[in-house]
This record gives structure tokens, sequence and C-alpha cells, in this order.
């Protein structure tokens, strides 16, 4: 045998051995106990309680003005960069939306050096034009398959190994009318062996809905409508036909209980947005958490946030999940700032209302009833002259994915004050550039940014006893970026103007931070490899890691 | 003498550099590639890989309905057929003439004679005594450490298919060449090349593990200039390729949910 045979041989018989499945699976079992392997960051937001918590703690308030940049990854799109990777040993997957008429760029790194071990480019078809932006906030893991939404309402399976896309799945055929640009924006779920995604494009007048996927083949198993059908409880809502048209659609991960097997998604604002003279009525399930079986799909409770949004504050903030002490006894509950300005604290297994309060300046209620329902302010609703009400269509908080962490039980959340004036006018005239008109409202928005009181973002550390605020970090901007703590104690966050801050999670002091050179509309996210911990952020159009020198 | 030798190599060296130069303005290899790219791209979606899976027309032998000359090939590439499903494209004129070169290369290549085997006897073979999924994966099943091959018949023809399983060695490309690492202790890993820089190899290894090595942490490094695929000129007979081949030939990719 020469040497170069030899050469083949031995590797022909290593493979011979080869066990089709490899270390790197990620199982459910995985998903779930991510406590287990602090290295790693499988789900969106690093648990499926969405507590966007890490167990790592090499990184302190101590040292970590010692961070420095480790490497850059540089997407070729010029879009917000909203994604949060994923790591899995070693391995950091995640993807940048497209540019209009480009693609999808998807990517395997090796976590420590930012090197790139395959790439793949897909394209959605031209007719895709979500209403806010061509982004993704992320991949899913299962198995050794990621899982991609993306803004043509296709899920894709890919290869996590090869890049090599498996399976693509038309969730629904994108249109040339405005109500049917489908999108889907967010990370997929997984829940045992089913993908979970919701579809996006409310604001276009998409009737929302939540679906379920066989994860193996991409068979769609179960769907619910985020706004009842004709009959069904809750139709009734709605006046005339306007549930047809009526948005409410899903565009942030939800979050999961393995104890009640409920999946949490939270909804957009009705449409059309600042109108809401034809769709008179609570426009249920708009604006709303809802909890679905996760087996089935079937609706086990709600709870609307905003009855009769005129606003357009979308309740699709992520869902935290926690256990915490309440009135002497554990209590598992459901945590949530709402871009609507309150906070509140939910039962999560019967959806019971526990307590709601305002976490920026509020002028459109006063209070609630006693079954949780917000009582309005009268006059703080778009009008012809204008109302100015705030919080503004922007919101108090908007997809930025929140953080609590179980050391310091606080609620950690990213958002600004802010309000502006809406001035509804005449009739639904269908919106300029969208082939057959959309039934969104036409109205004059005007911010009032930049003054002492408002025009500025935080990150607020609210304590869910009572929702008092117990620290707050102050920016010049508004911020879209997310926020992230660690068993250490730092919160790692950011915001529009490019800075990347680490902050002390016990009172919120400064630690460390750097000028990035690009807005950071992402969440953070930390792993290690080899003993070392890293944080990643997108900022501009790249994903940036660090670690201690 | 020995000057004449001198003068006559000189002289056969400007024929030729002069031929050349001459081809060269209709079309070198490159053009060549490129038009078997737009071919597998485009062309061969209705027409097959090997050109021969609409009626009456084997693009790959030359055999036209209607075009007589390059030409009319190109005419036919930009302009459609009216009244067929021969579509008018966008393709400019120069990329058509690729396509056109690429199609008369091809029919000047000896044409595969293992094209009649049977598809299902291929695909048990494949499965079975050839241990192709050892490093070869079919719409998710087998190894990853050879071509996924879920689409290979989109993208090659039979000819290039059975030159692949009796001499692996003489085509590898760019993205399928094998990689191998020594590592400071001592240890051996070989594995398909992903990436390769200044600083890093990152390879897909032989356990089907994404791994990432440091140069400097590296002992030694490099190309495995053979392909680990062994030769089945002699482990499977005439028939027996030709049922692989055809099994091959039908992988069109999988039909999405």
């Amino acid at each position: 045998m020469t040497g170069r045979r030899a050469v083949v041989a031995t590797f022909v018989a290593s493979l011979a051995g080869v066990a089709v499945l490899s270390a790197q699976q990620v199982t459910w079992e995985r998903i779930q106990h991510p406590e287990k392997e602090p290295n790693n960051w499988l789900s969106y937001s690093q648990n499926l309680f969405n507590q966007r918590f890490s167990p790592l703690t090499q990184i302190t308030p101590a040292n970590a003005k010692n961070l420095e940049l480790q490497w850059v990854w540089q997407s070729k799109s010029l879009e917000k960069f909203e994604a949060t990777a994923l790591v899995v040993d070693g391995v950091l997957y995640t993807l940048q939306g497209p540019p209009a008429q480009g693609v999808y760029e998807v990517v395997a790194l090796d976590a420590a050096s930012g090197r790139p071990f395959w790439t793949l480019e897909y394209k959605p078809v031209l007719e895709a034009r979500p209403c806010c932006g061509r982004v993704s906030r992320g991949l899913a893991i299962l198995g050794d398959m990621l899982y991609m939404g993306t803004i043509d309402a296709h899920l894709v399976a890919i290869d996590a190994k090869t890049g090599k896309i498996l399976w693509d799945h038309t969730v629904e055929k994108v249109g040339e009318k405005a109500i049917e640009k489908y999108a889907i924006t967010h990370a997929p779920v997984v829940i045992k062996d089913k993908i979970i995604v919701g579809i996006a494009g409310g604001d276009l007048g998409v009737r929302g809905f939540i679906c379920a996927f066989d994860a193996k083949t991409g068979k769609e198993l179960w769907r619910t409508y985020t706004i009842p059908a004709k009959g069904e409880p809750g139709n009734e809502t709605w006046s005339g036909d306007s549930w047809k048209t009526g948005g409410a659609g899903v565009w942030n991960s939800g979050a999961y209980d393995a104890e009640t097997n409920l999946v949490y998604f939270g909804t957009g604002n009705p449409a059309p947005d600042w109108d809401g003279r034809e769709r008179l009525g609570d426009n249920l399930y708009s604006d709303s958490v809802l909890a679905l079986d996760a087996d089935t799909g079937k609706l086990k409770w709600h709870y609307q946030f905003t009855p009769h949004d005129e606003v357009d504050y979308d309740s699709t903030q992520v869902p935290v999940l926690a256990d915490i002490q309440w009135q002497g006894k554990t209590r598992k509950v459901m945590l949530w700032a709402n871009r609507n300005g309150l906070a509140y604290v939910l039962d999560r297994s019967t959806g019971e209302f526990l307590i709601g309060k305002p976490y920026v300046k509020v002028t459109w209620m006063d209070g609630f009833d006693p079954k949780g329902r917000p009582i309005r302010i009268p006059g703080q609703v778009p009008t012809p002259e204008g109302s100015l009400i705030r919080p503004h269509v922007l919101g108090a908080t908007n997809w930025a994915p929140p953080s609590f962490s179980p050391r310091t039980g606080l609620f950690y959340v990213a958002g600004w004050e802010n309000s502006g004036t809406i001035a509804v006018e005449g009739k639904f005239p269908g919106a300029a550039g969208i082939p057959n008109g959309t039934p969104m409202g036409q109205a004059t928005l005007t911010p009032n940014f930049k003054k002492e009181d408002e025009g500025f973002g935080f990150v607020r550390a609210l304590d869910p006893h009572g929702l008092t605020r117990k620290w707050e970090y102050k920016m010049n901007d508004i911020t879209w970026a997310g926020v992230m703590t660690t068993a250490s104690d730092v919160l790692f966050g950011g915001g529009k103007e490019g800075y990347f801050v680490a902050l002390d999670a016990r009172n919120g002091d400064l630690l460390w931070k750097i000028a990035l050179g690009g807005q950071i509309n992402s969440g953070p996210m930390t792993y290690s490899v080899n003993g070392k911990q890293y944080v990643t952020v997108a900022a501009g159009s790249s994903l940036f890691a660090f670690a201690l020198r | 003498m020995r000057v004449h030798k001198v003068w006559f190599l000189a002289l056969g060296l400007v024929l030729s550099t002069t031929g050349a130069a001459l081809v060269a303005q209709h079309n070198t290899a490159q053009d060549i590639d490129d038009g078997g790219r737009v071919f597998r791209n485009t062309c061969a979606n209705c027409h097959g890989p090997d050109g021969n899976e609409v009626a009456g027309i084997d693009l790959g032998r030359g055999v036209f309905r209607r075009a007589k000359t390059d030409q009319d090939l190109v005419q036919i590439i930009r302009n459609g057929v009216p009244g067929t499903a021969m579509p008018a494209s966008e393709m400019p004129v120069a990329q058509a003439e690729q396509v056109v070169a690429y199609l008369r290369s091809v029919a000047a290549t000896k044409r595969s004679v293992t094209a009649a085997g049977d598809v299902d006897r291929g695909k048990d073979l494949f499965h079975g005594k050839g241990s192709c999924t050892t490093c070869h994966r079919v719409d998710g099943v087998g190894a990853r450490l050879g071509p996924d091959l879920s689409d290979i018949g989109r993208l090659r023809r039979s000819a290039e298919l059975e030159t692949s399983l009796v001499d692996p060695g003489k085509e590898i490309l760019y993205t399928n060449r094998t990689y191998k690492v020594v590592t400071k202790d001592g240890a051996t890993v070989t594995g398909r090349l992903l990436n390769l820089d200044s600083f890093n190899v990152l390879m897909l290894d032989s356990k089907e593990q994404l791994r990432s090595f440091e140069k400097a942490n590296l002992r030694d490094y490099g190309f495995v200039d053979v392909s680990p695929m062994p030769s089945y000129k002699e482990k499977l007979n005439a028939q027996e390729l030709a049922d692989v081949v055809s099994f091959l030939v039908s992988l069109k990719g999988k039909v999405t949910p």
C-alpha cells in the first residue's frame, strides 16, 4: 500500500465508523435545561422562560472594565440587525435580514474566532413587503436542524452542520395585496417536537395567527388565529367585517411553561392602527397575551392589555416567566413591560391579573377595574384636531427583549419616555406604494422628542412586587436594544446611539462602555468556549464579540 | 541543426499561441465553465443536466429541432420559441454564447454509456453494496462528509457522475477538499475543509463535528491531495455502475411540503 492510498484508506476507514448522529445534537431535553450547560445559548432568550439570564460568571462588576473586542462578523445587508445569536458547543449561528431584492445571510461561525464554517444565502420572493423592516430576530435549533422564519412567510429548516436547506415550507403565500403580506420576523420557538411561529403583517391588515409545525417534516399541525372568526367567542368585539382585516399580528418569540404545557405569545395592534371608527369594540385578541395548549393550539386563557387600541400599542413584547415570592408563597407569574407604558404581573397558569402599573409617564389610562381592565381617560384617543398622548406611537418599549435575574429578583426593561400628537384624518385612504390599498388608517403623527422629561431611553429595573423602580440607567437617545443579565450581576444593554454598556445589575452603575459605530437593535447574549466567556451584540450591520483581556 | 531545432520550436510556440488566441476570441475554458454554470442554473431546469429531457432535443449531442448554427442557438436562448414552452430570456449575448460554447464542448466529449441503468437497483446499490451513505447524504439520510447528493441530478451530467464513481480524484470541487491537521499533542483530525485563512482552519471532521483550529496550535496541517472516495471501477460491474448513475441522475432535490 502506498503512502497516498494509506491516507485515503485510513480516512475512509474512519468514516465507516461514523455515527450519523453527532455530539452537537440539540435535544429537547437540552433546550429545557440550559442551566446545565451555561457555555451555550440554545434559544432566543436563553431559556424558555425568556429570562435572558446566563449562569456564566467570569465577567463580573469588578472586571467588566477589562472587556475588549475579540472579533467582528460583518453582514452585507444594511437592514436593522435584530437577531440574537445561538451558540452550541463552540459554534455560533445567526442571521441577518435581506435588503430589498437581496438575500438573508445565515451563518455558522466559530464562536471563538468569528470565522465562518458556512454561509447560506436565501432569497425571499420579491412580493415580500413587511410593514416595518426586513428583519429577523433569530434562529431556533432542534437536533441538528436550524429553523428560520422569513419575511415571505416561509419556515425553512437548515442543516446546522452544512447550511443546506432541508425543507422550505410556505406557511402562507404572499401576494400583491396588502392583506396578503404575511411575514415571519421572530425567532421560531421549539416545543418538544414542534416548531411554533407567529405571522406578522397586522399593520397591513393581515389577520394574525400562530401555528405549529412538525420539526422533522415541516407539516403544519395546528393553527390558531389571533382574531376569532364569525361565530367564535370574541368575534363580537369587532364591528361588521372588520375582524377579517383586523391585524393582531405576531412578531416576537413566545415563552413556554412545561408544567402547564402552555405556550404564550403576545399579539400586535388591531388594524387600522390609529383609527378605530370602523372596528368598534374591544377587538379581541389584539394587544393581548394568549396562552395556548402547545399540543393543540387551543386557547386556554387571554389577557388584553389595551382594549380597542388606537395608538399602535403592540403587545408583542417577549413574555417573561418567573417563579417569585408573592404574598408569602411561591407564585408562577408572567412579567410584562408593555408598549402601552404599563408593567404587569399575571398569574401565568390562569391569566389572573395580579398587578399593573405605569413604568413611564402614561396619560391614556388611570388605574384598573377589579378584573384588570385599564380605565381610560376620556379624550386620550386620536381625533381630527389631534391629541397629545403619552406614550406615543413608538410606545414605552417595543420588541427588544427584557431580562429577569433570579439573583436580584429584578425585572429589567429597556424603553423610553415619549409623547406625541396623533391626528386622525378622513376615511381610510390606502397607503401609498402598496398595491390594492391597505386598511392602515391615516394619521398625522407628531412625536415630541427632546424635552427635559422625555425623548430619552433607559434601562429600568423593576421590582415585581409593586412594580416599583429600583434604579434607572438613562441614555441620551432612545433604545431598541434588549438587555441580558448574568449570574455575576452584570447587565448588558445598549441603544440607538451605538454604545454597548455593562451595568451593575444590582444598582445600575455603569461598569464599561464602548461605541460600536452603529445602532444597537439586538439583544445581547453570552456564551463560553474553552473556559472563556464571550458577550455578543449586533450593532449597525455587524456582530461584535467581547471577552476579558 | 541545433539552430534549426530552436527555430522550429520557437515557430511552433508562436503558432500554437496564435492558434490559442484565435480560439480564445470564440470561447475559452473559462467561457465553457461559465456557460456550464448558467446551463445548470437555467436551462437544466427543463432540459435536464444532460440536455435530453425535452422530446426531440438532445442538447448534449448537438441534436436540435430548429437551430443549425451557433448564432441560431443564441437567438433561441434569448428570444425563446413562440408557441412552445421555451421562453425568452434576458440573457446577454455574451452569456448565451458561453452556454452554446458549453453545449458544443459537451457534445464533443465522450458520452456515458451507462445512462440506461435502473433507478431502483441503483438506489439499492447506493444504500447497500456501495455503502455510499457512509459519506454522502440524500434527503437527510446518510453522512455529511462528502457532497450532499440530494439534487445532484440537477447539477451533474451522467458522464460526470460516472467519472466521479470510477475516478473520484479526477475532479474535486473546491468546496469538497479534504484537509488534515495534527495538533501539538499529536492528535490527527481529518475532514472536509470549510474555511482556511492565515490563522485558522475550519472543517467538518470525520465525526461530523464543526471544528476550528488555530494554526499556531498545530504541529502540521495541509490538504489531503487525493480523494477520500474509493474508486468503484472494480467494486461495481458495468451494469451496477449504470444503475447507480441512473439513481444519481434521478435525484432532483426534495419536494418541499
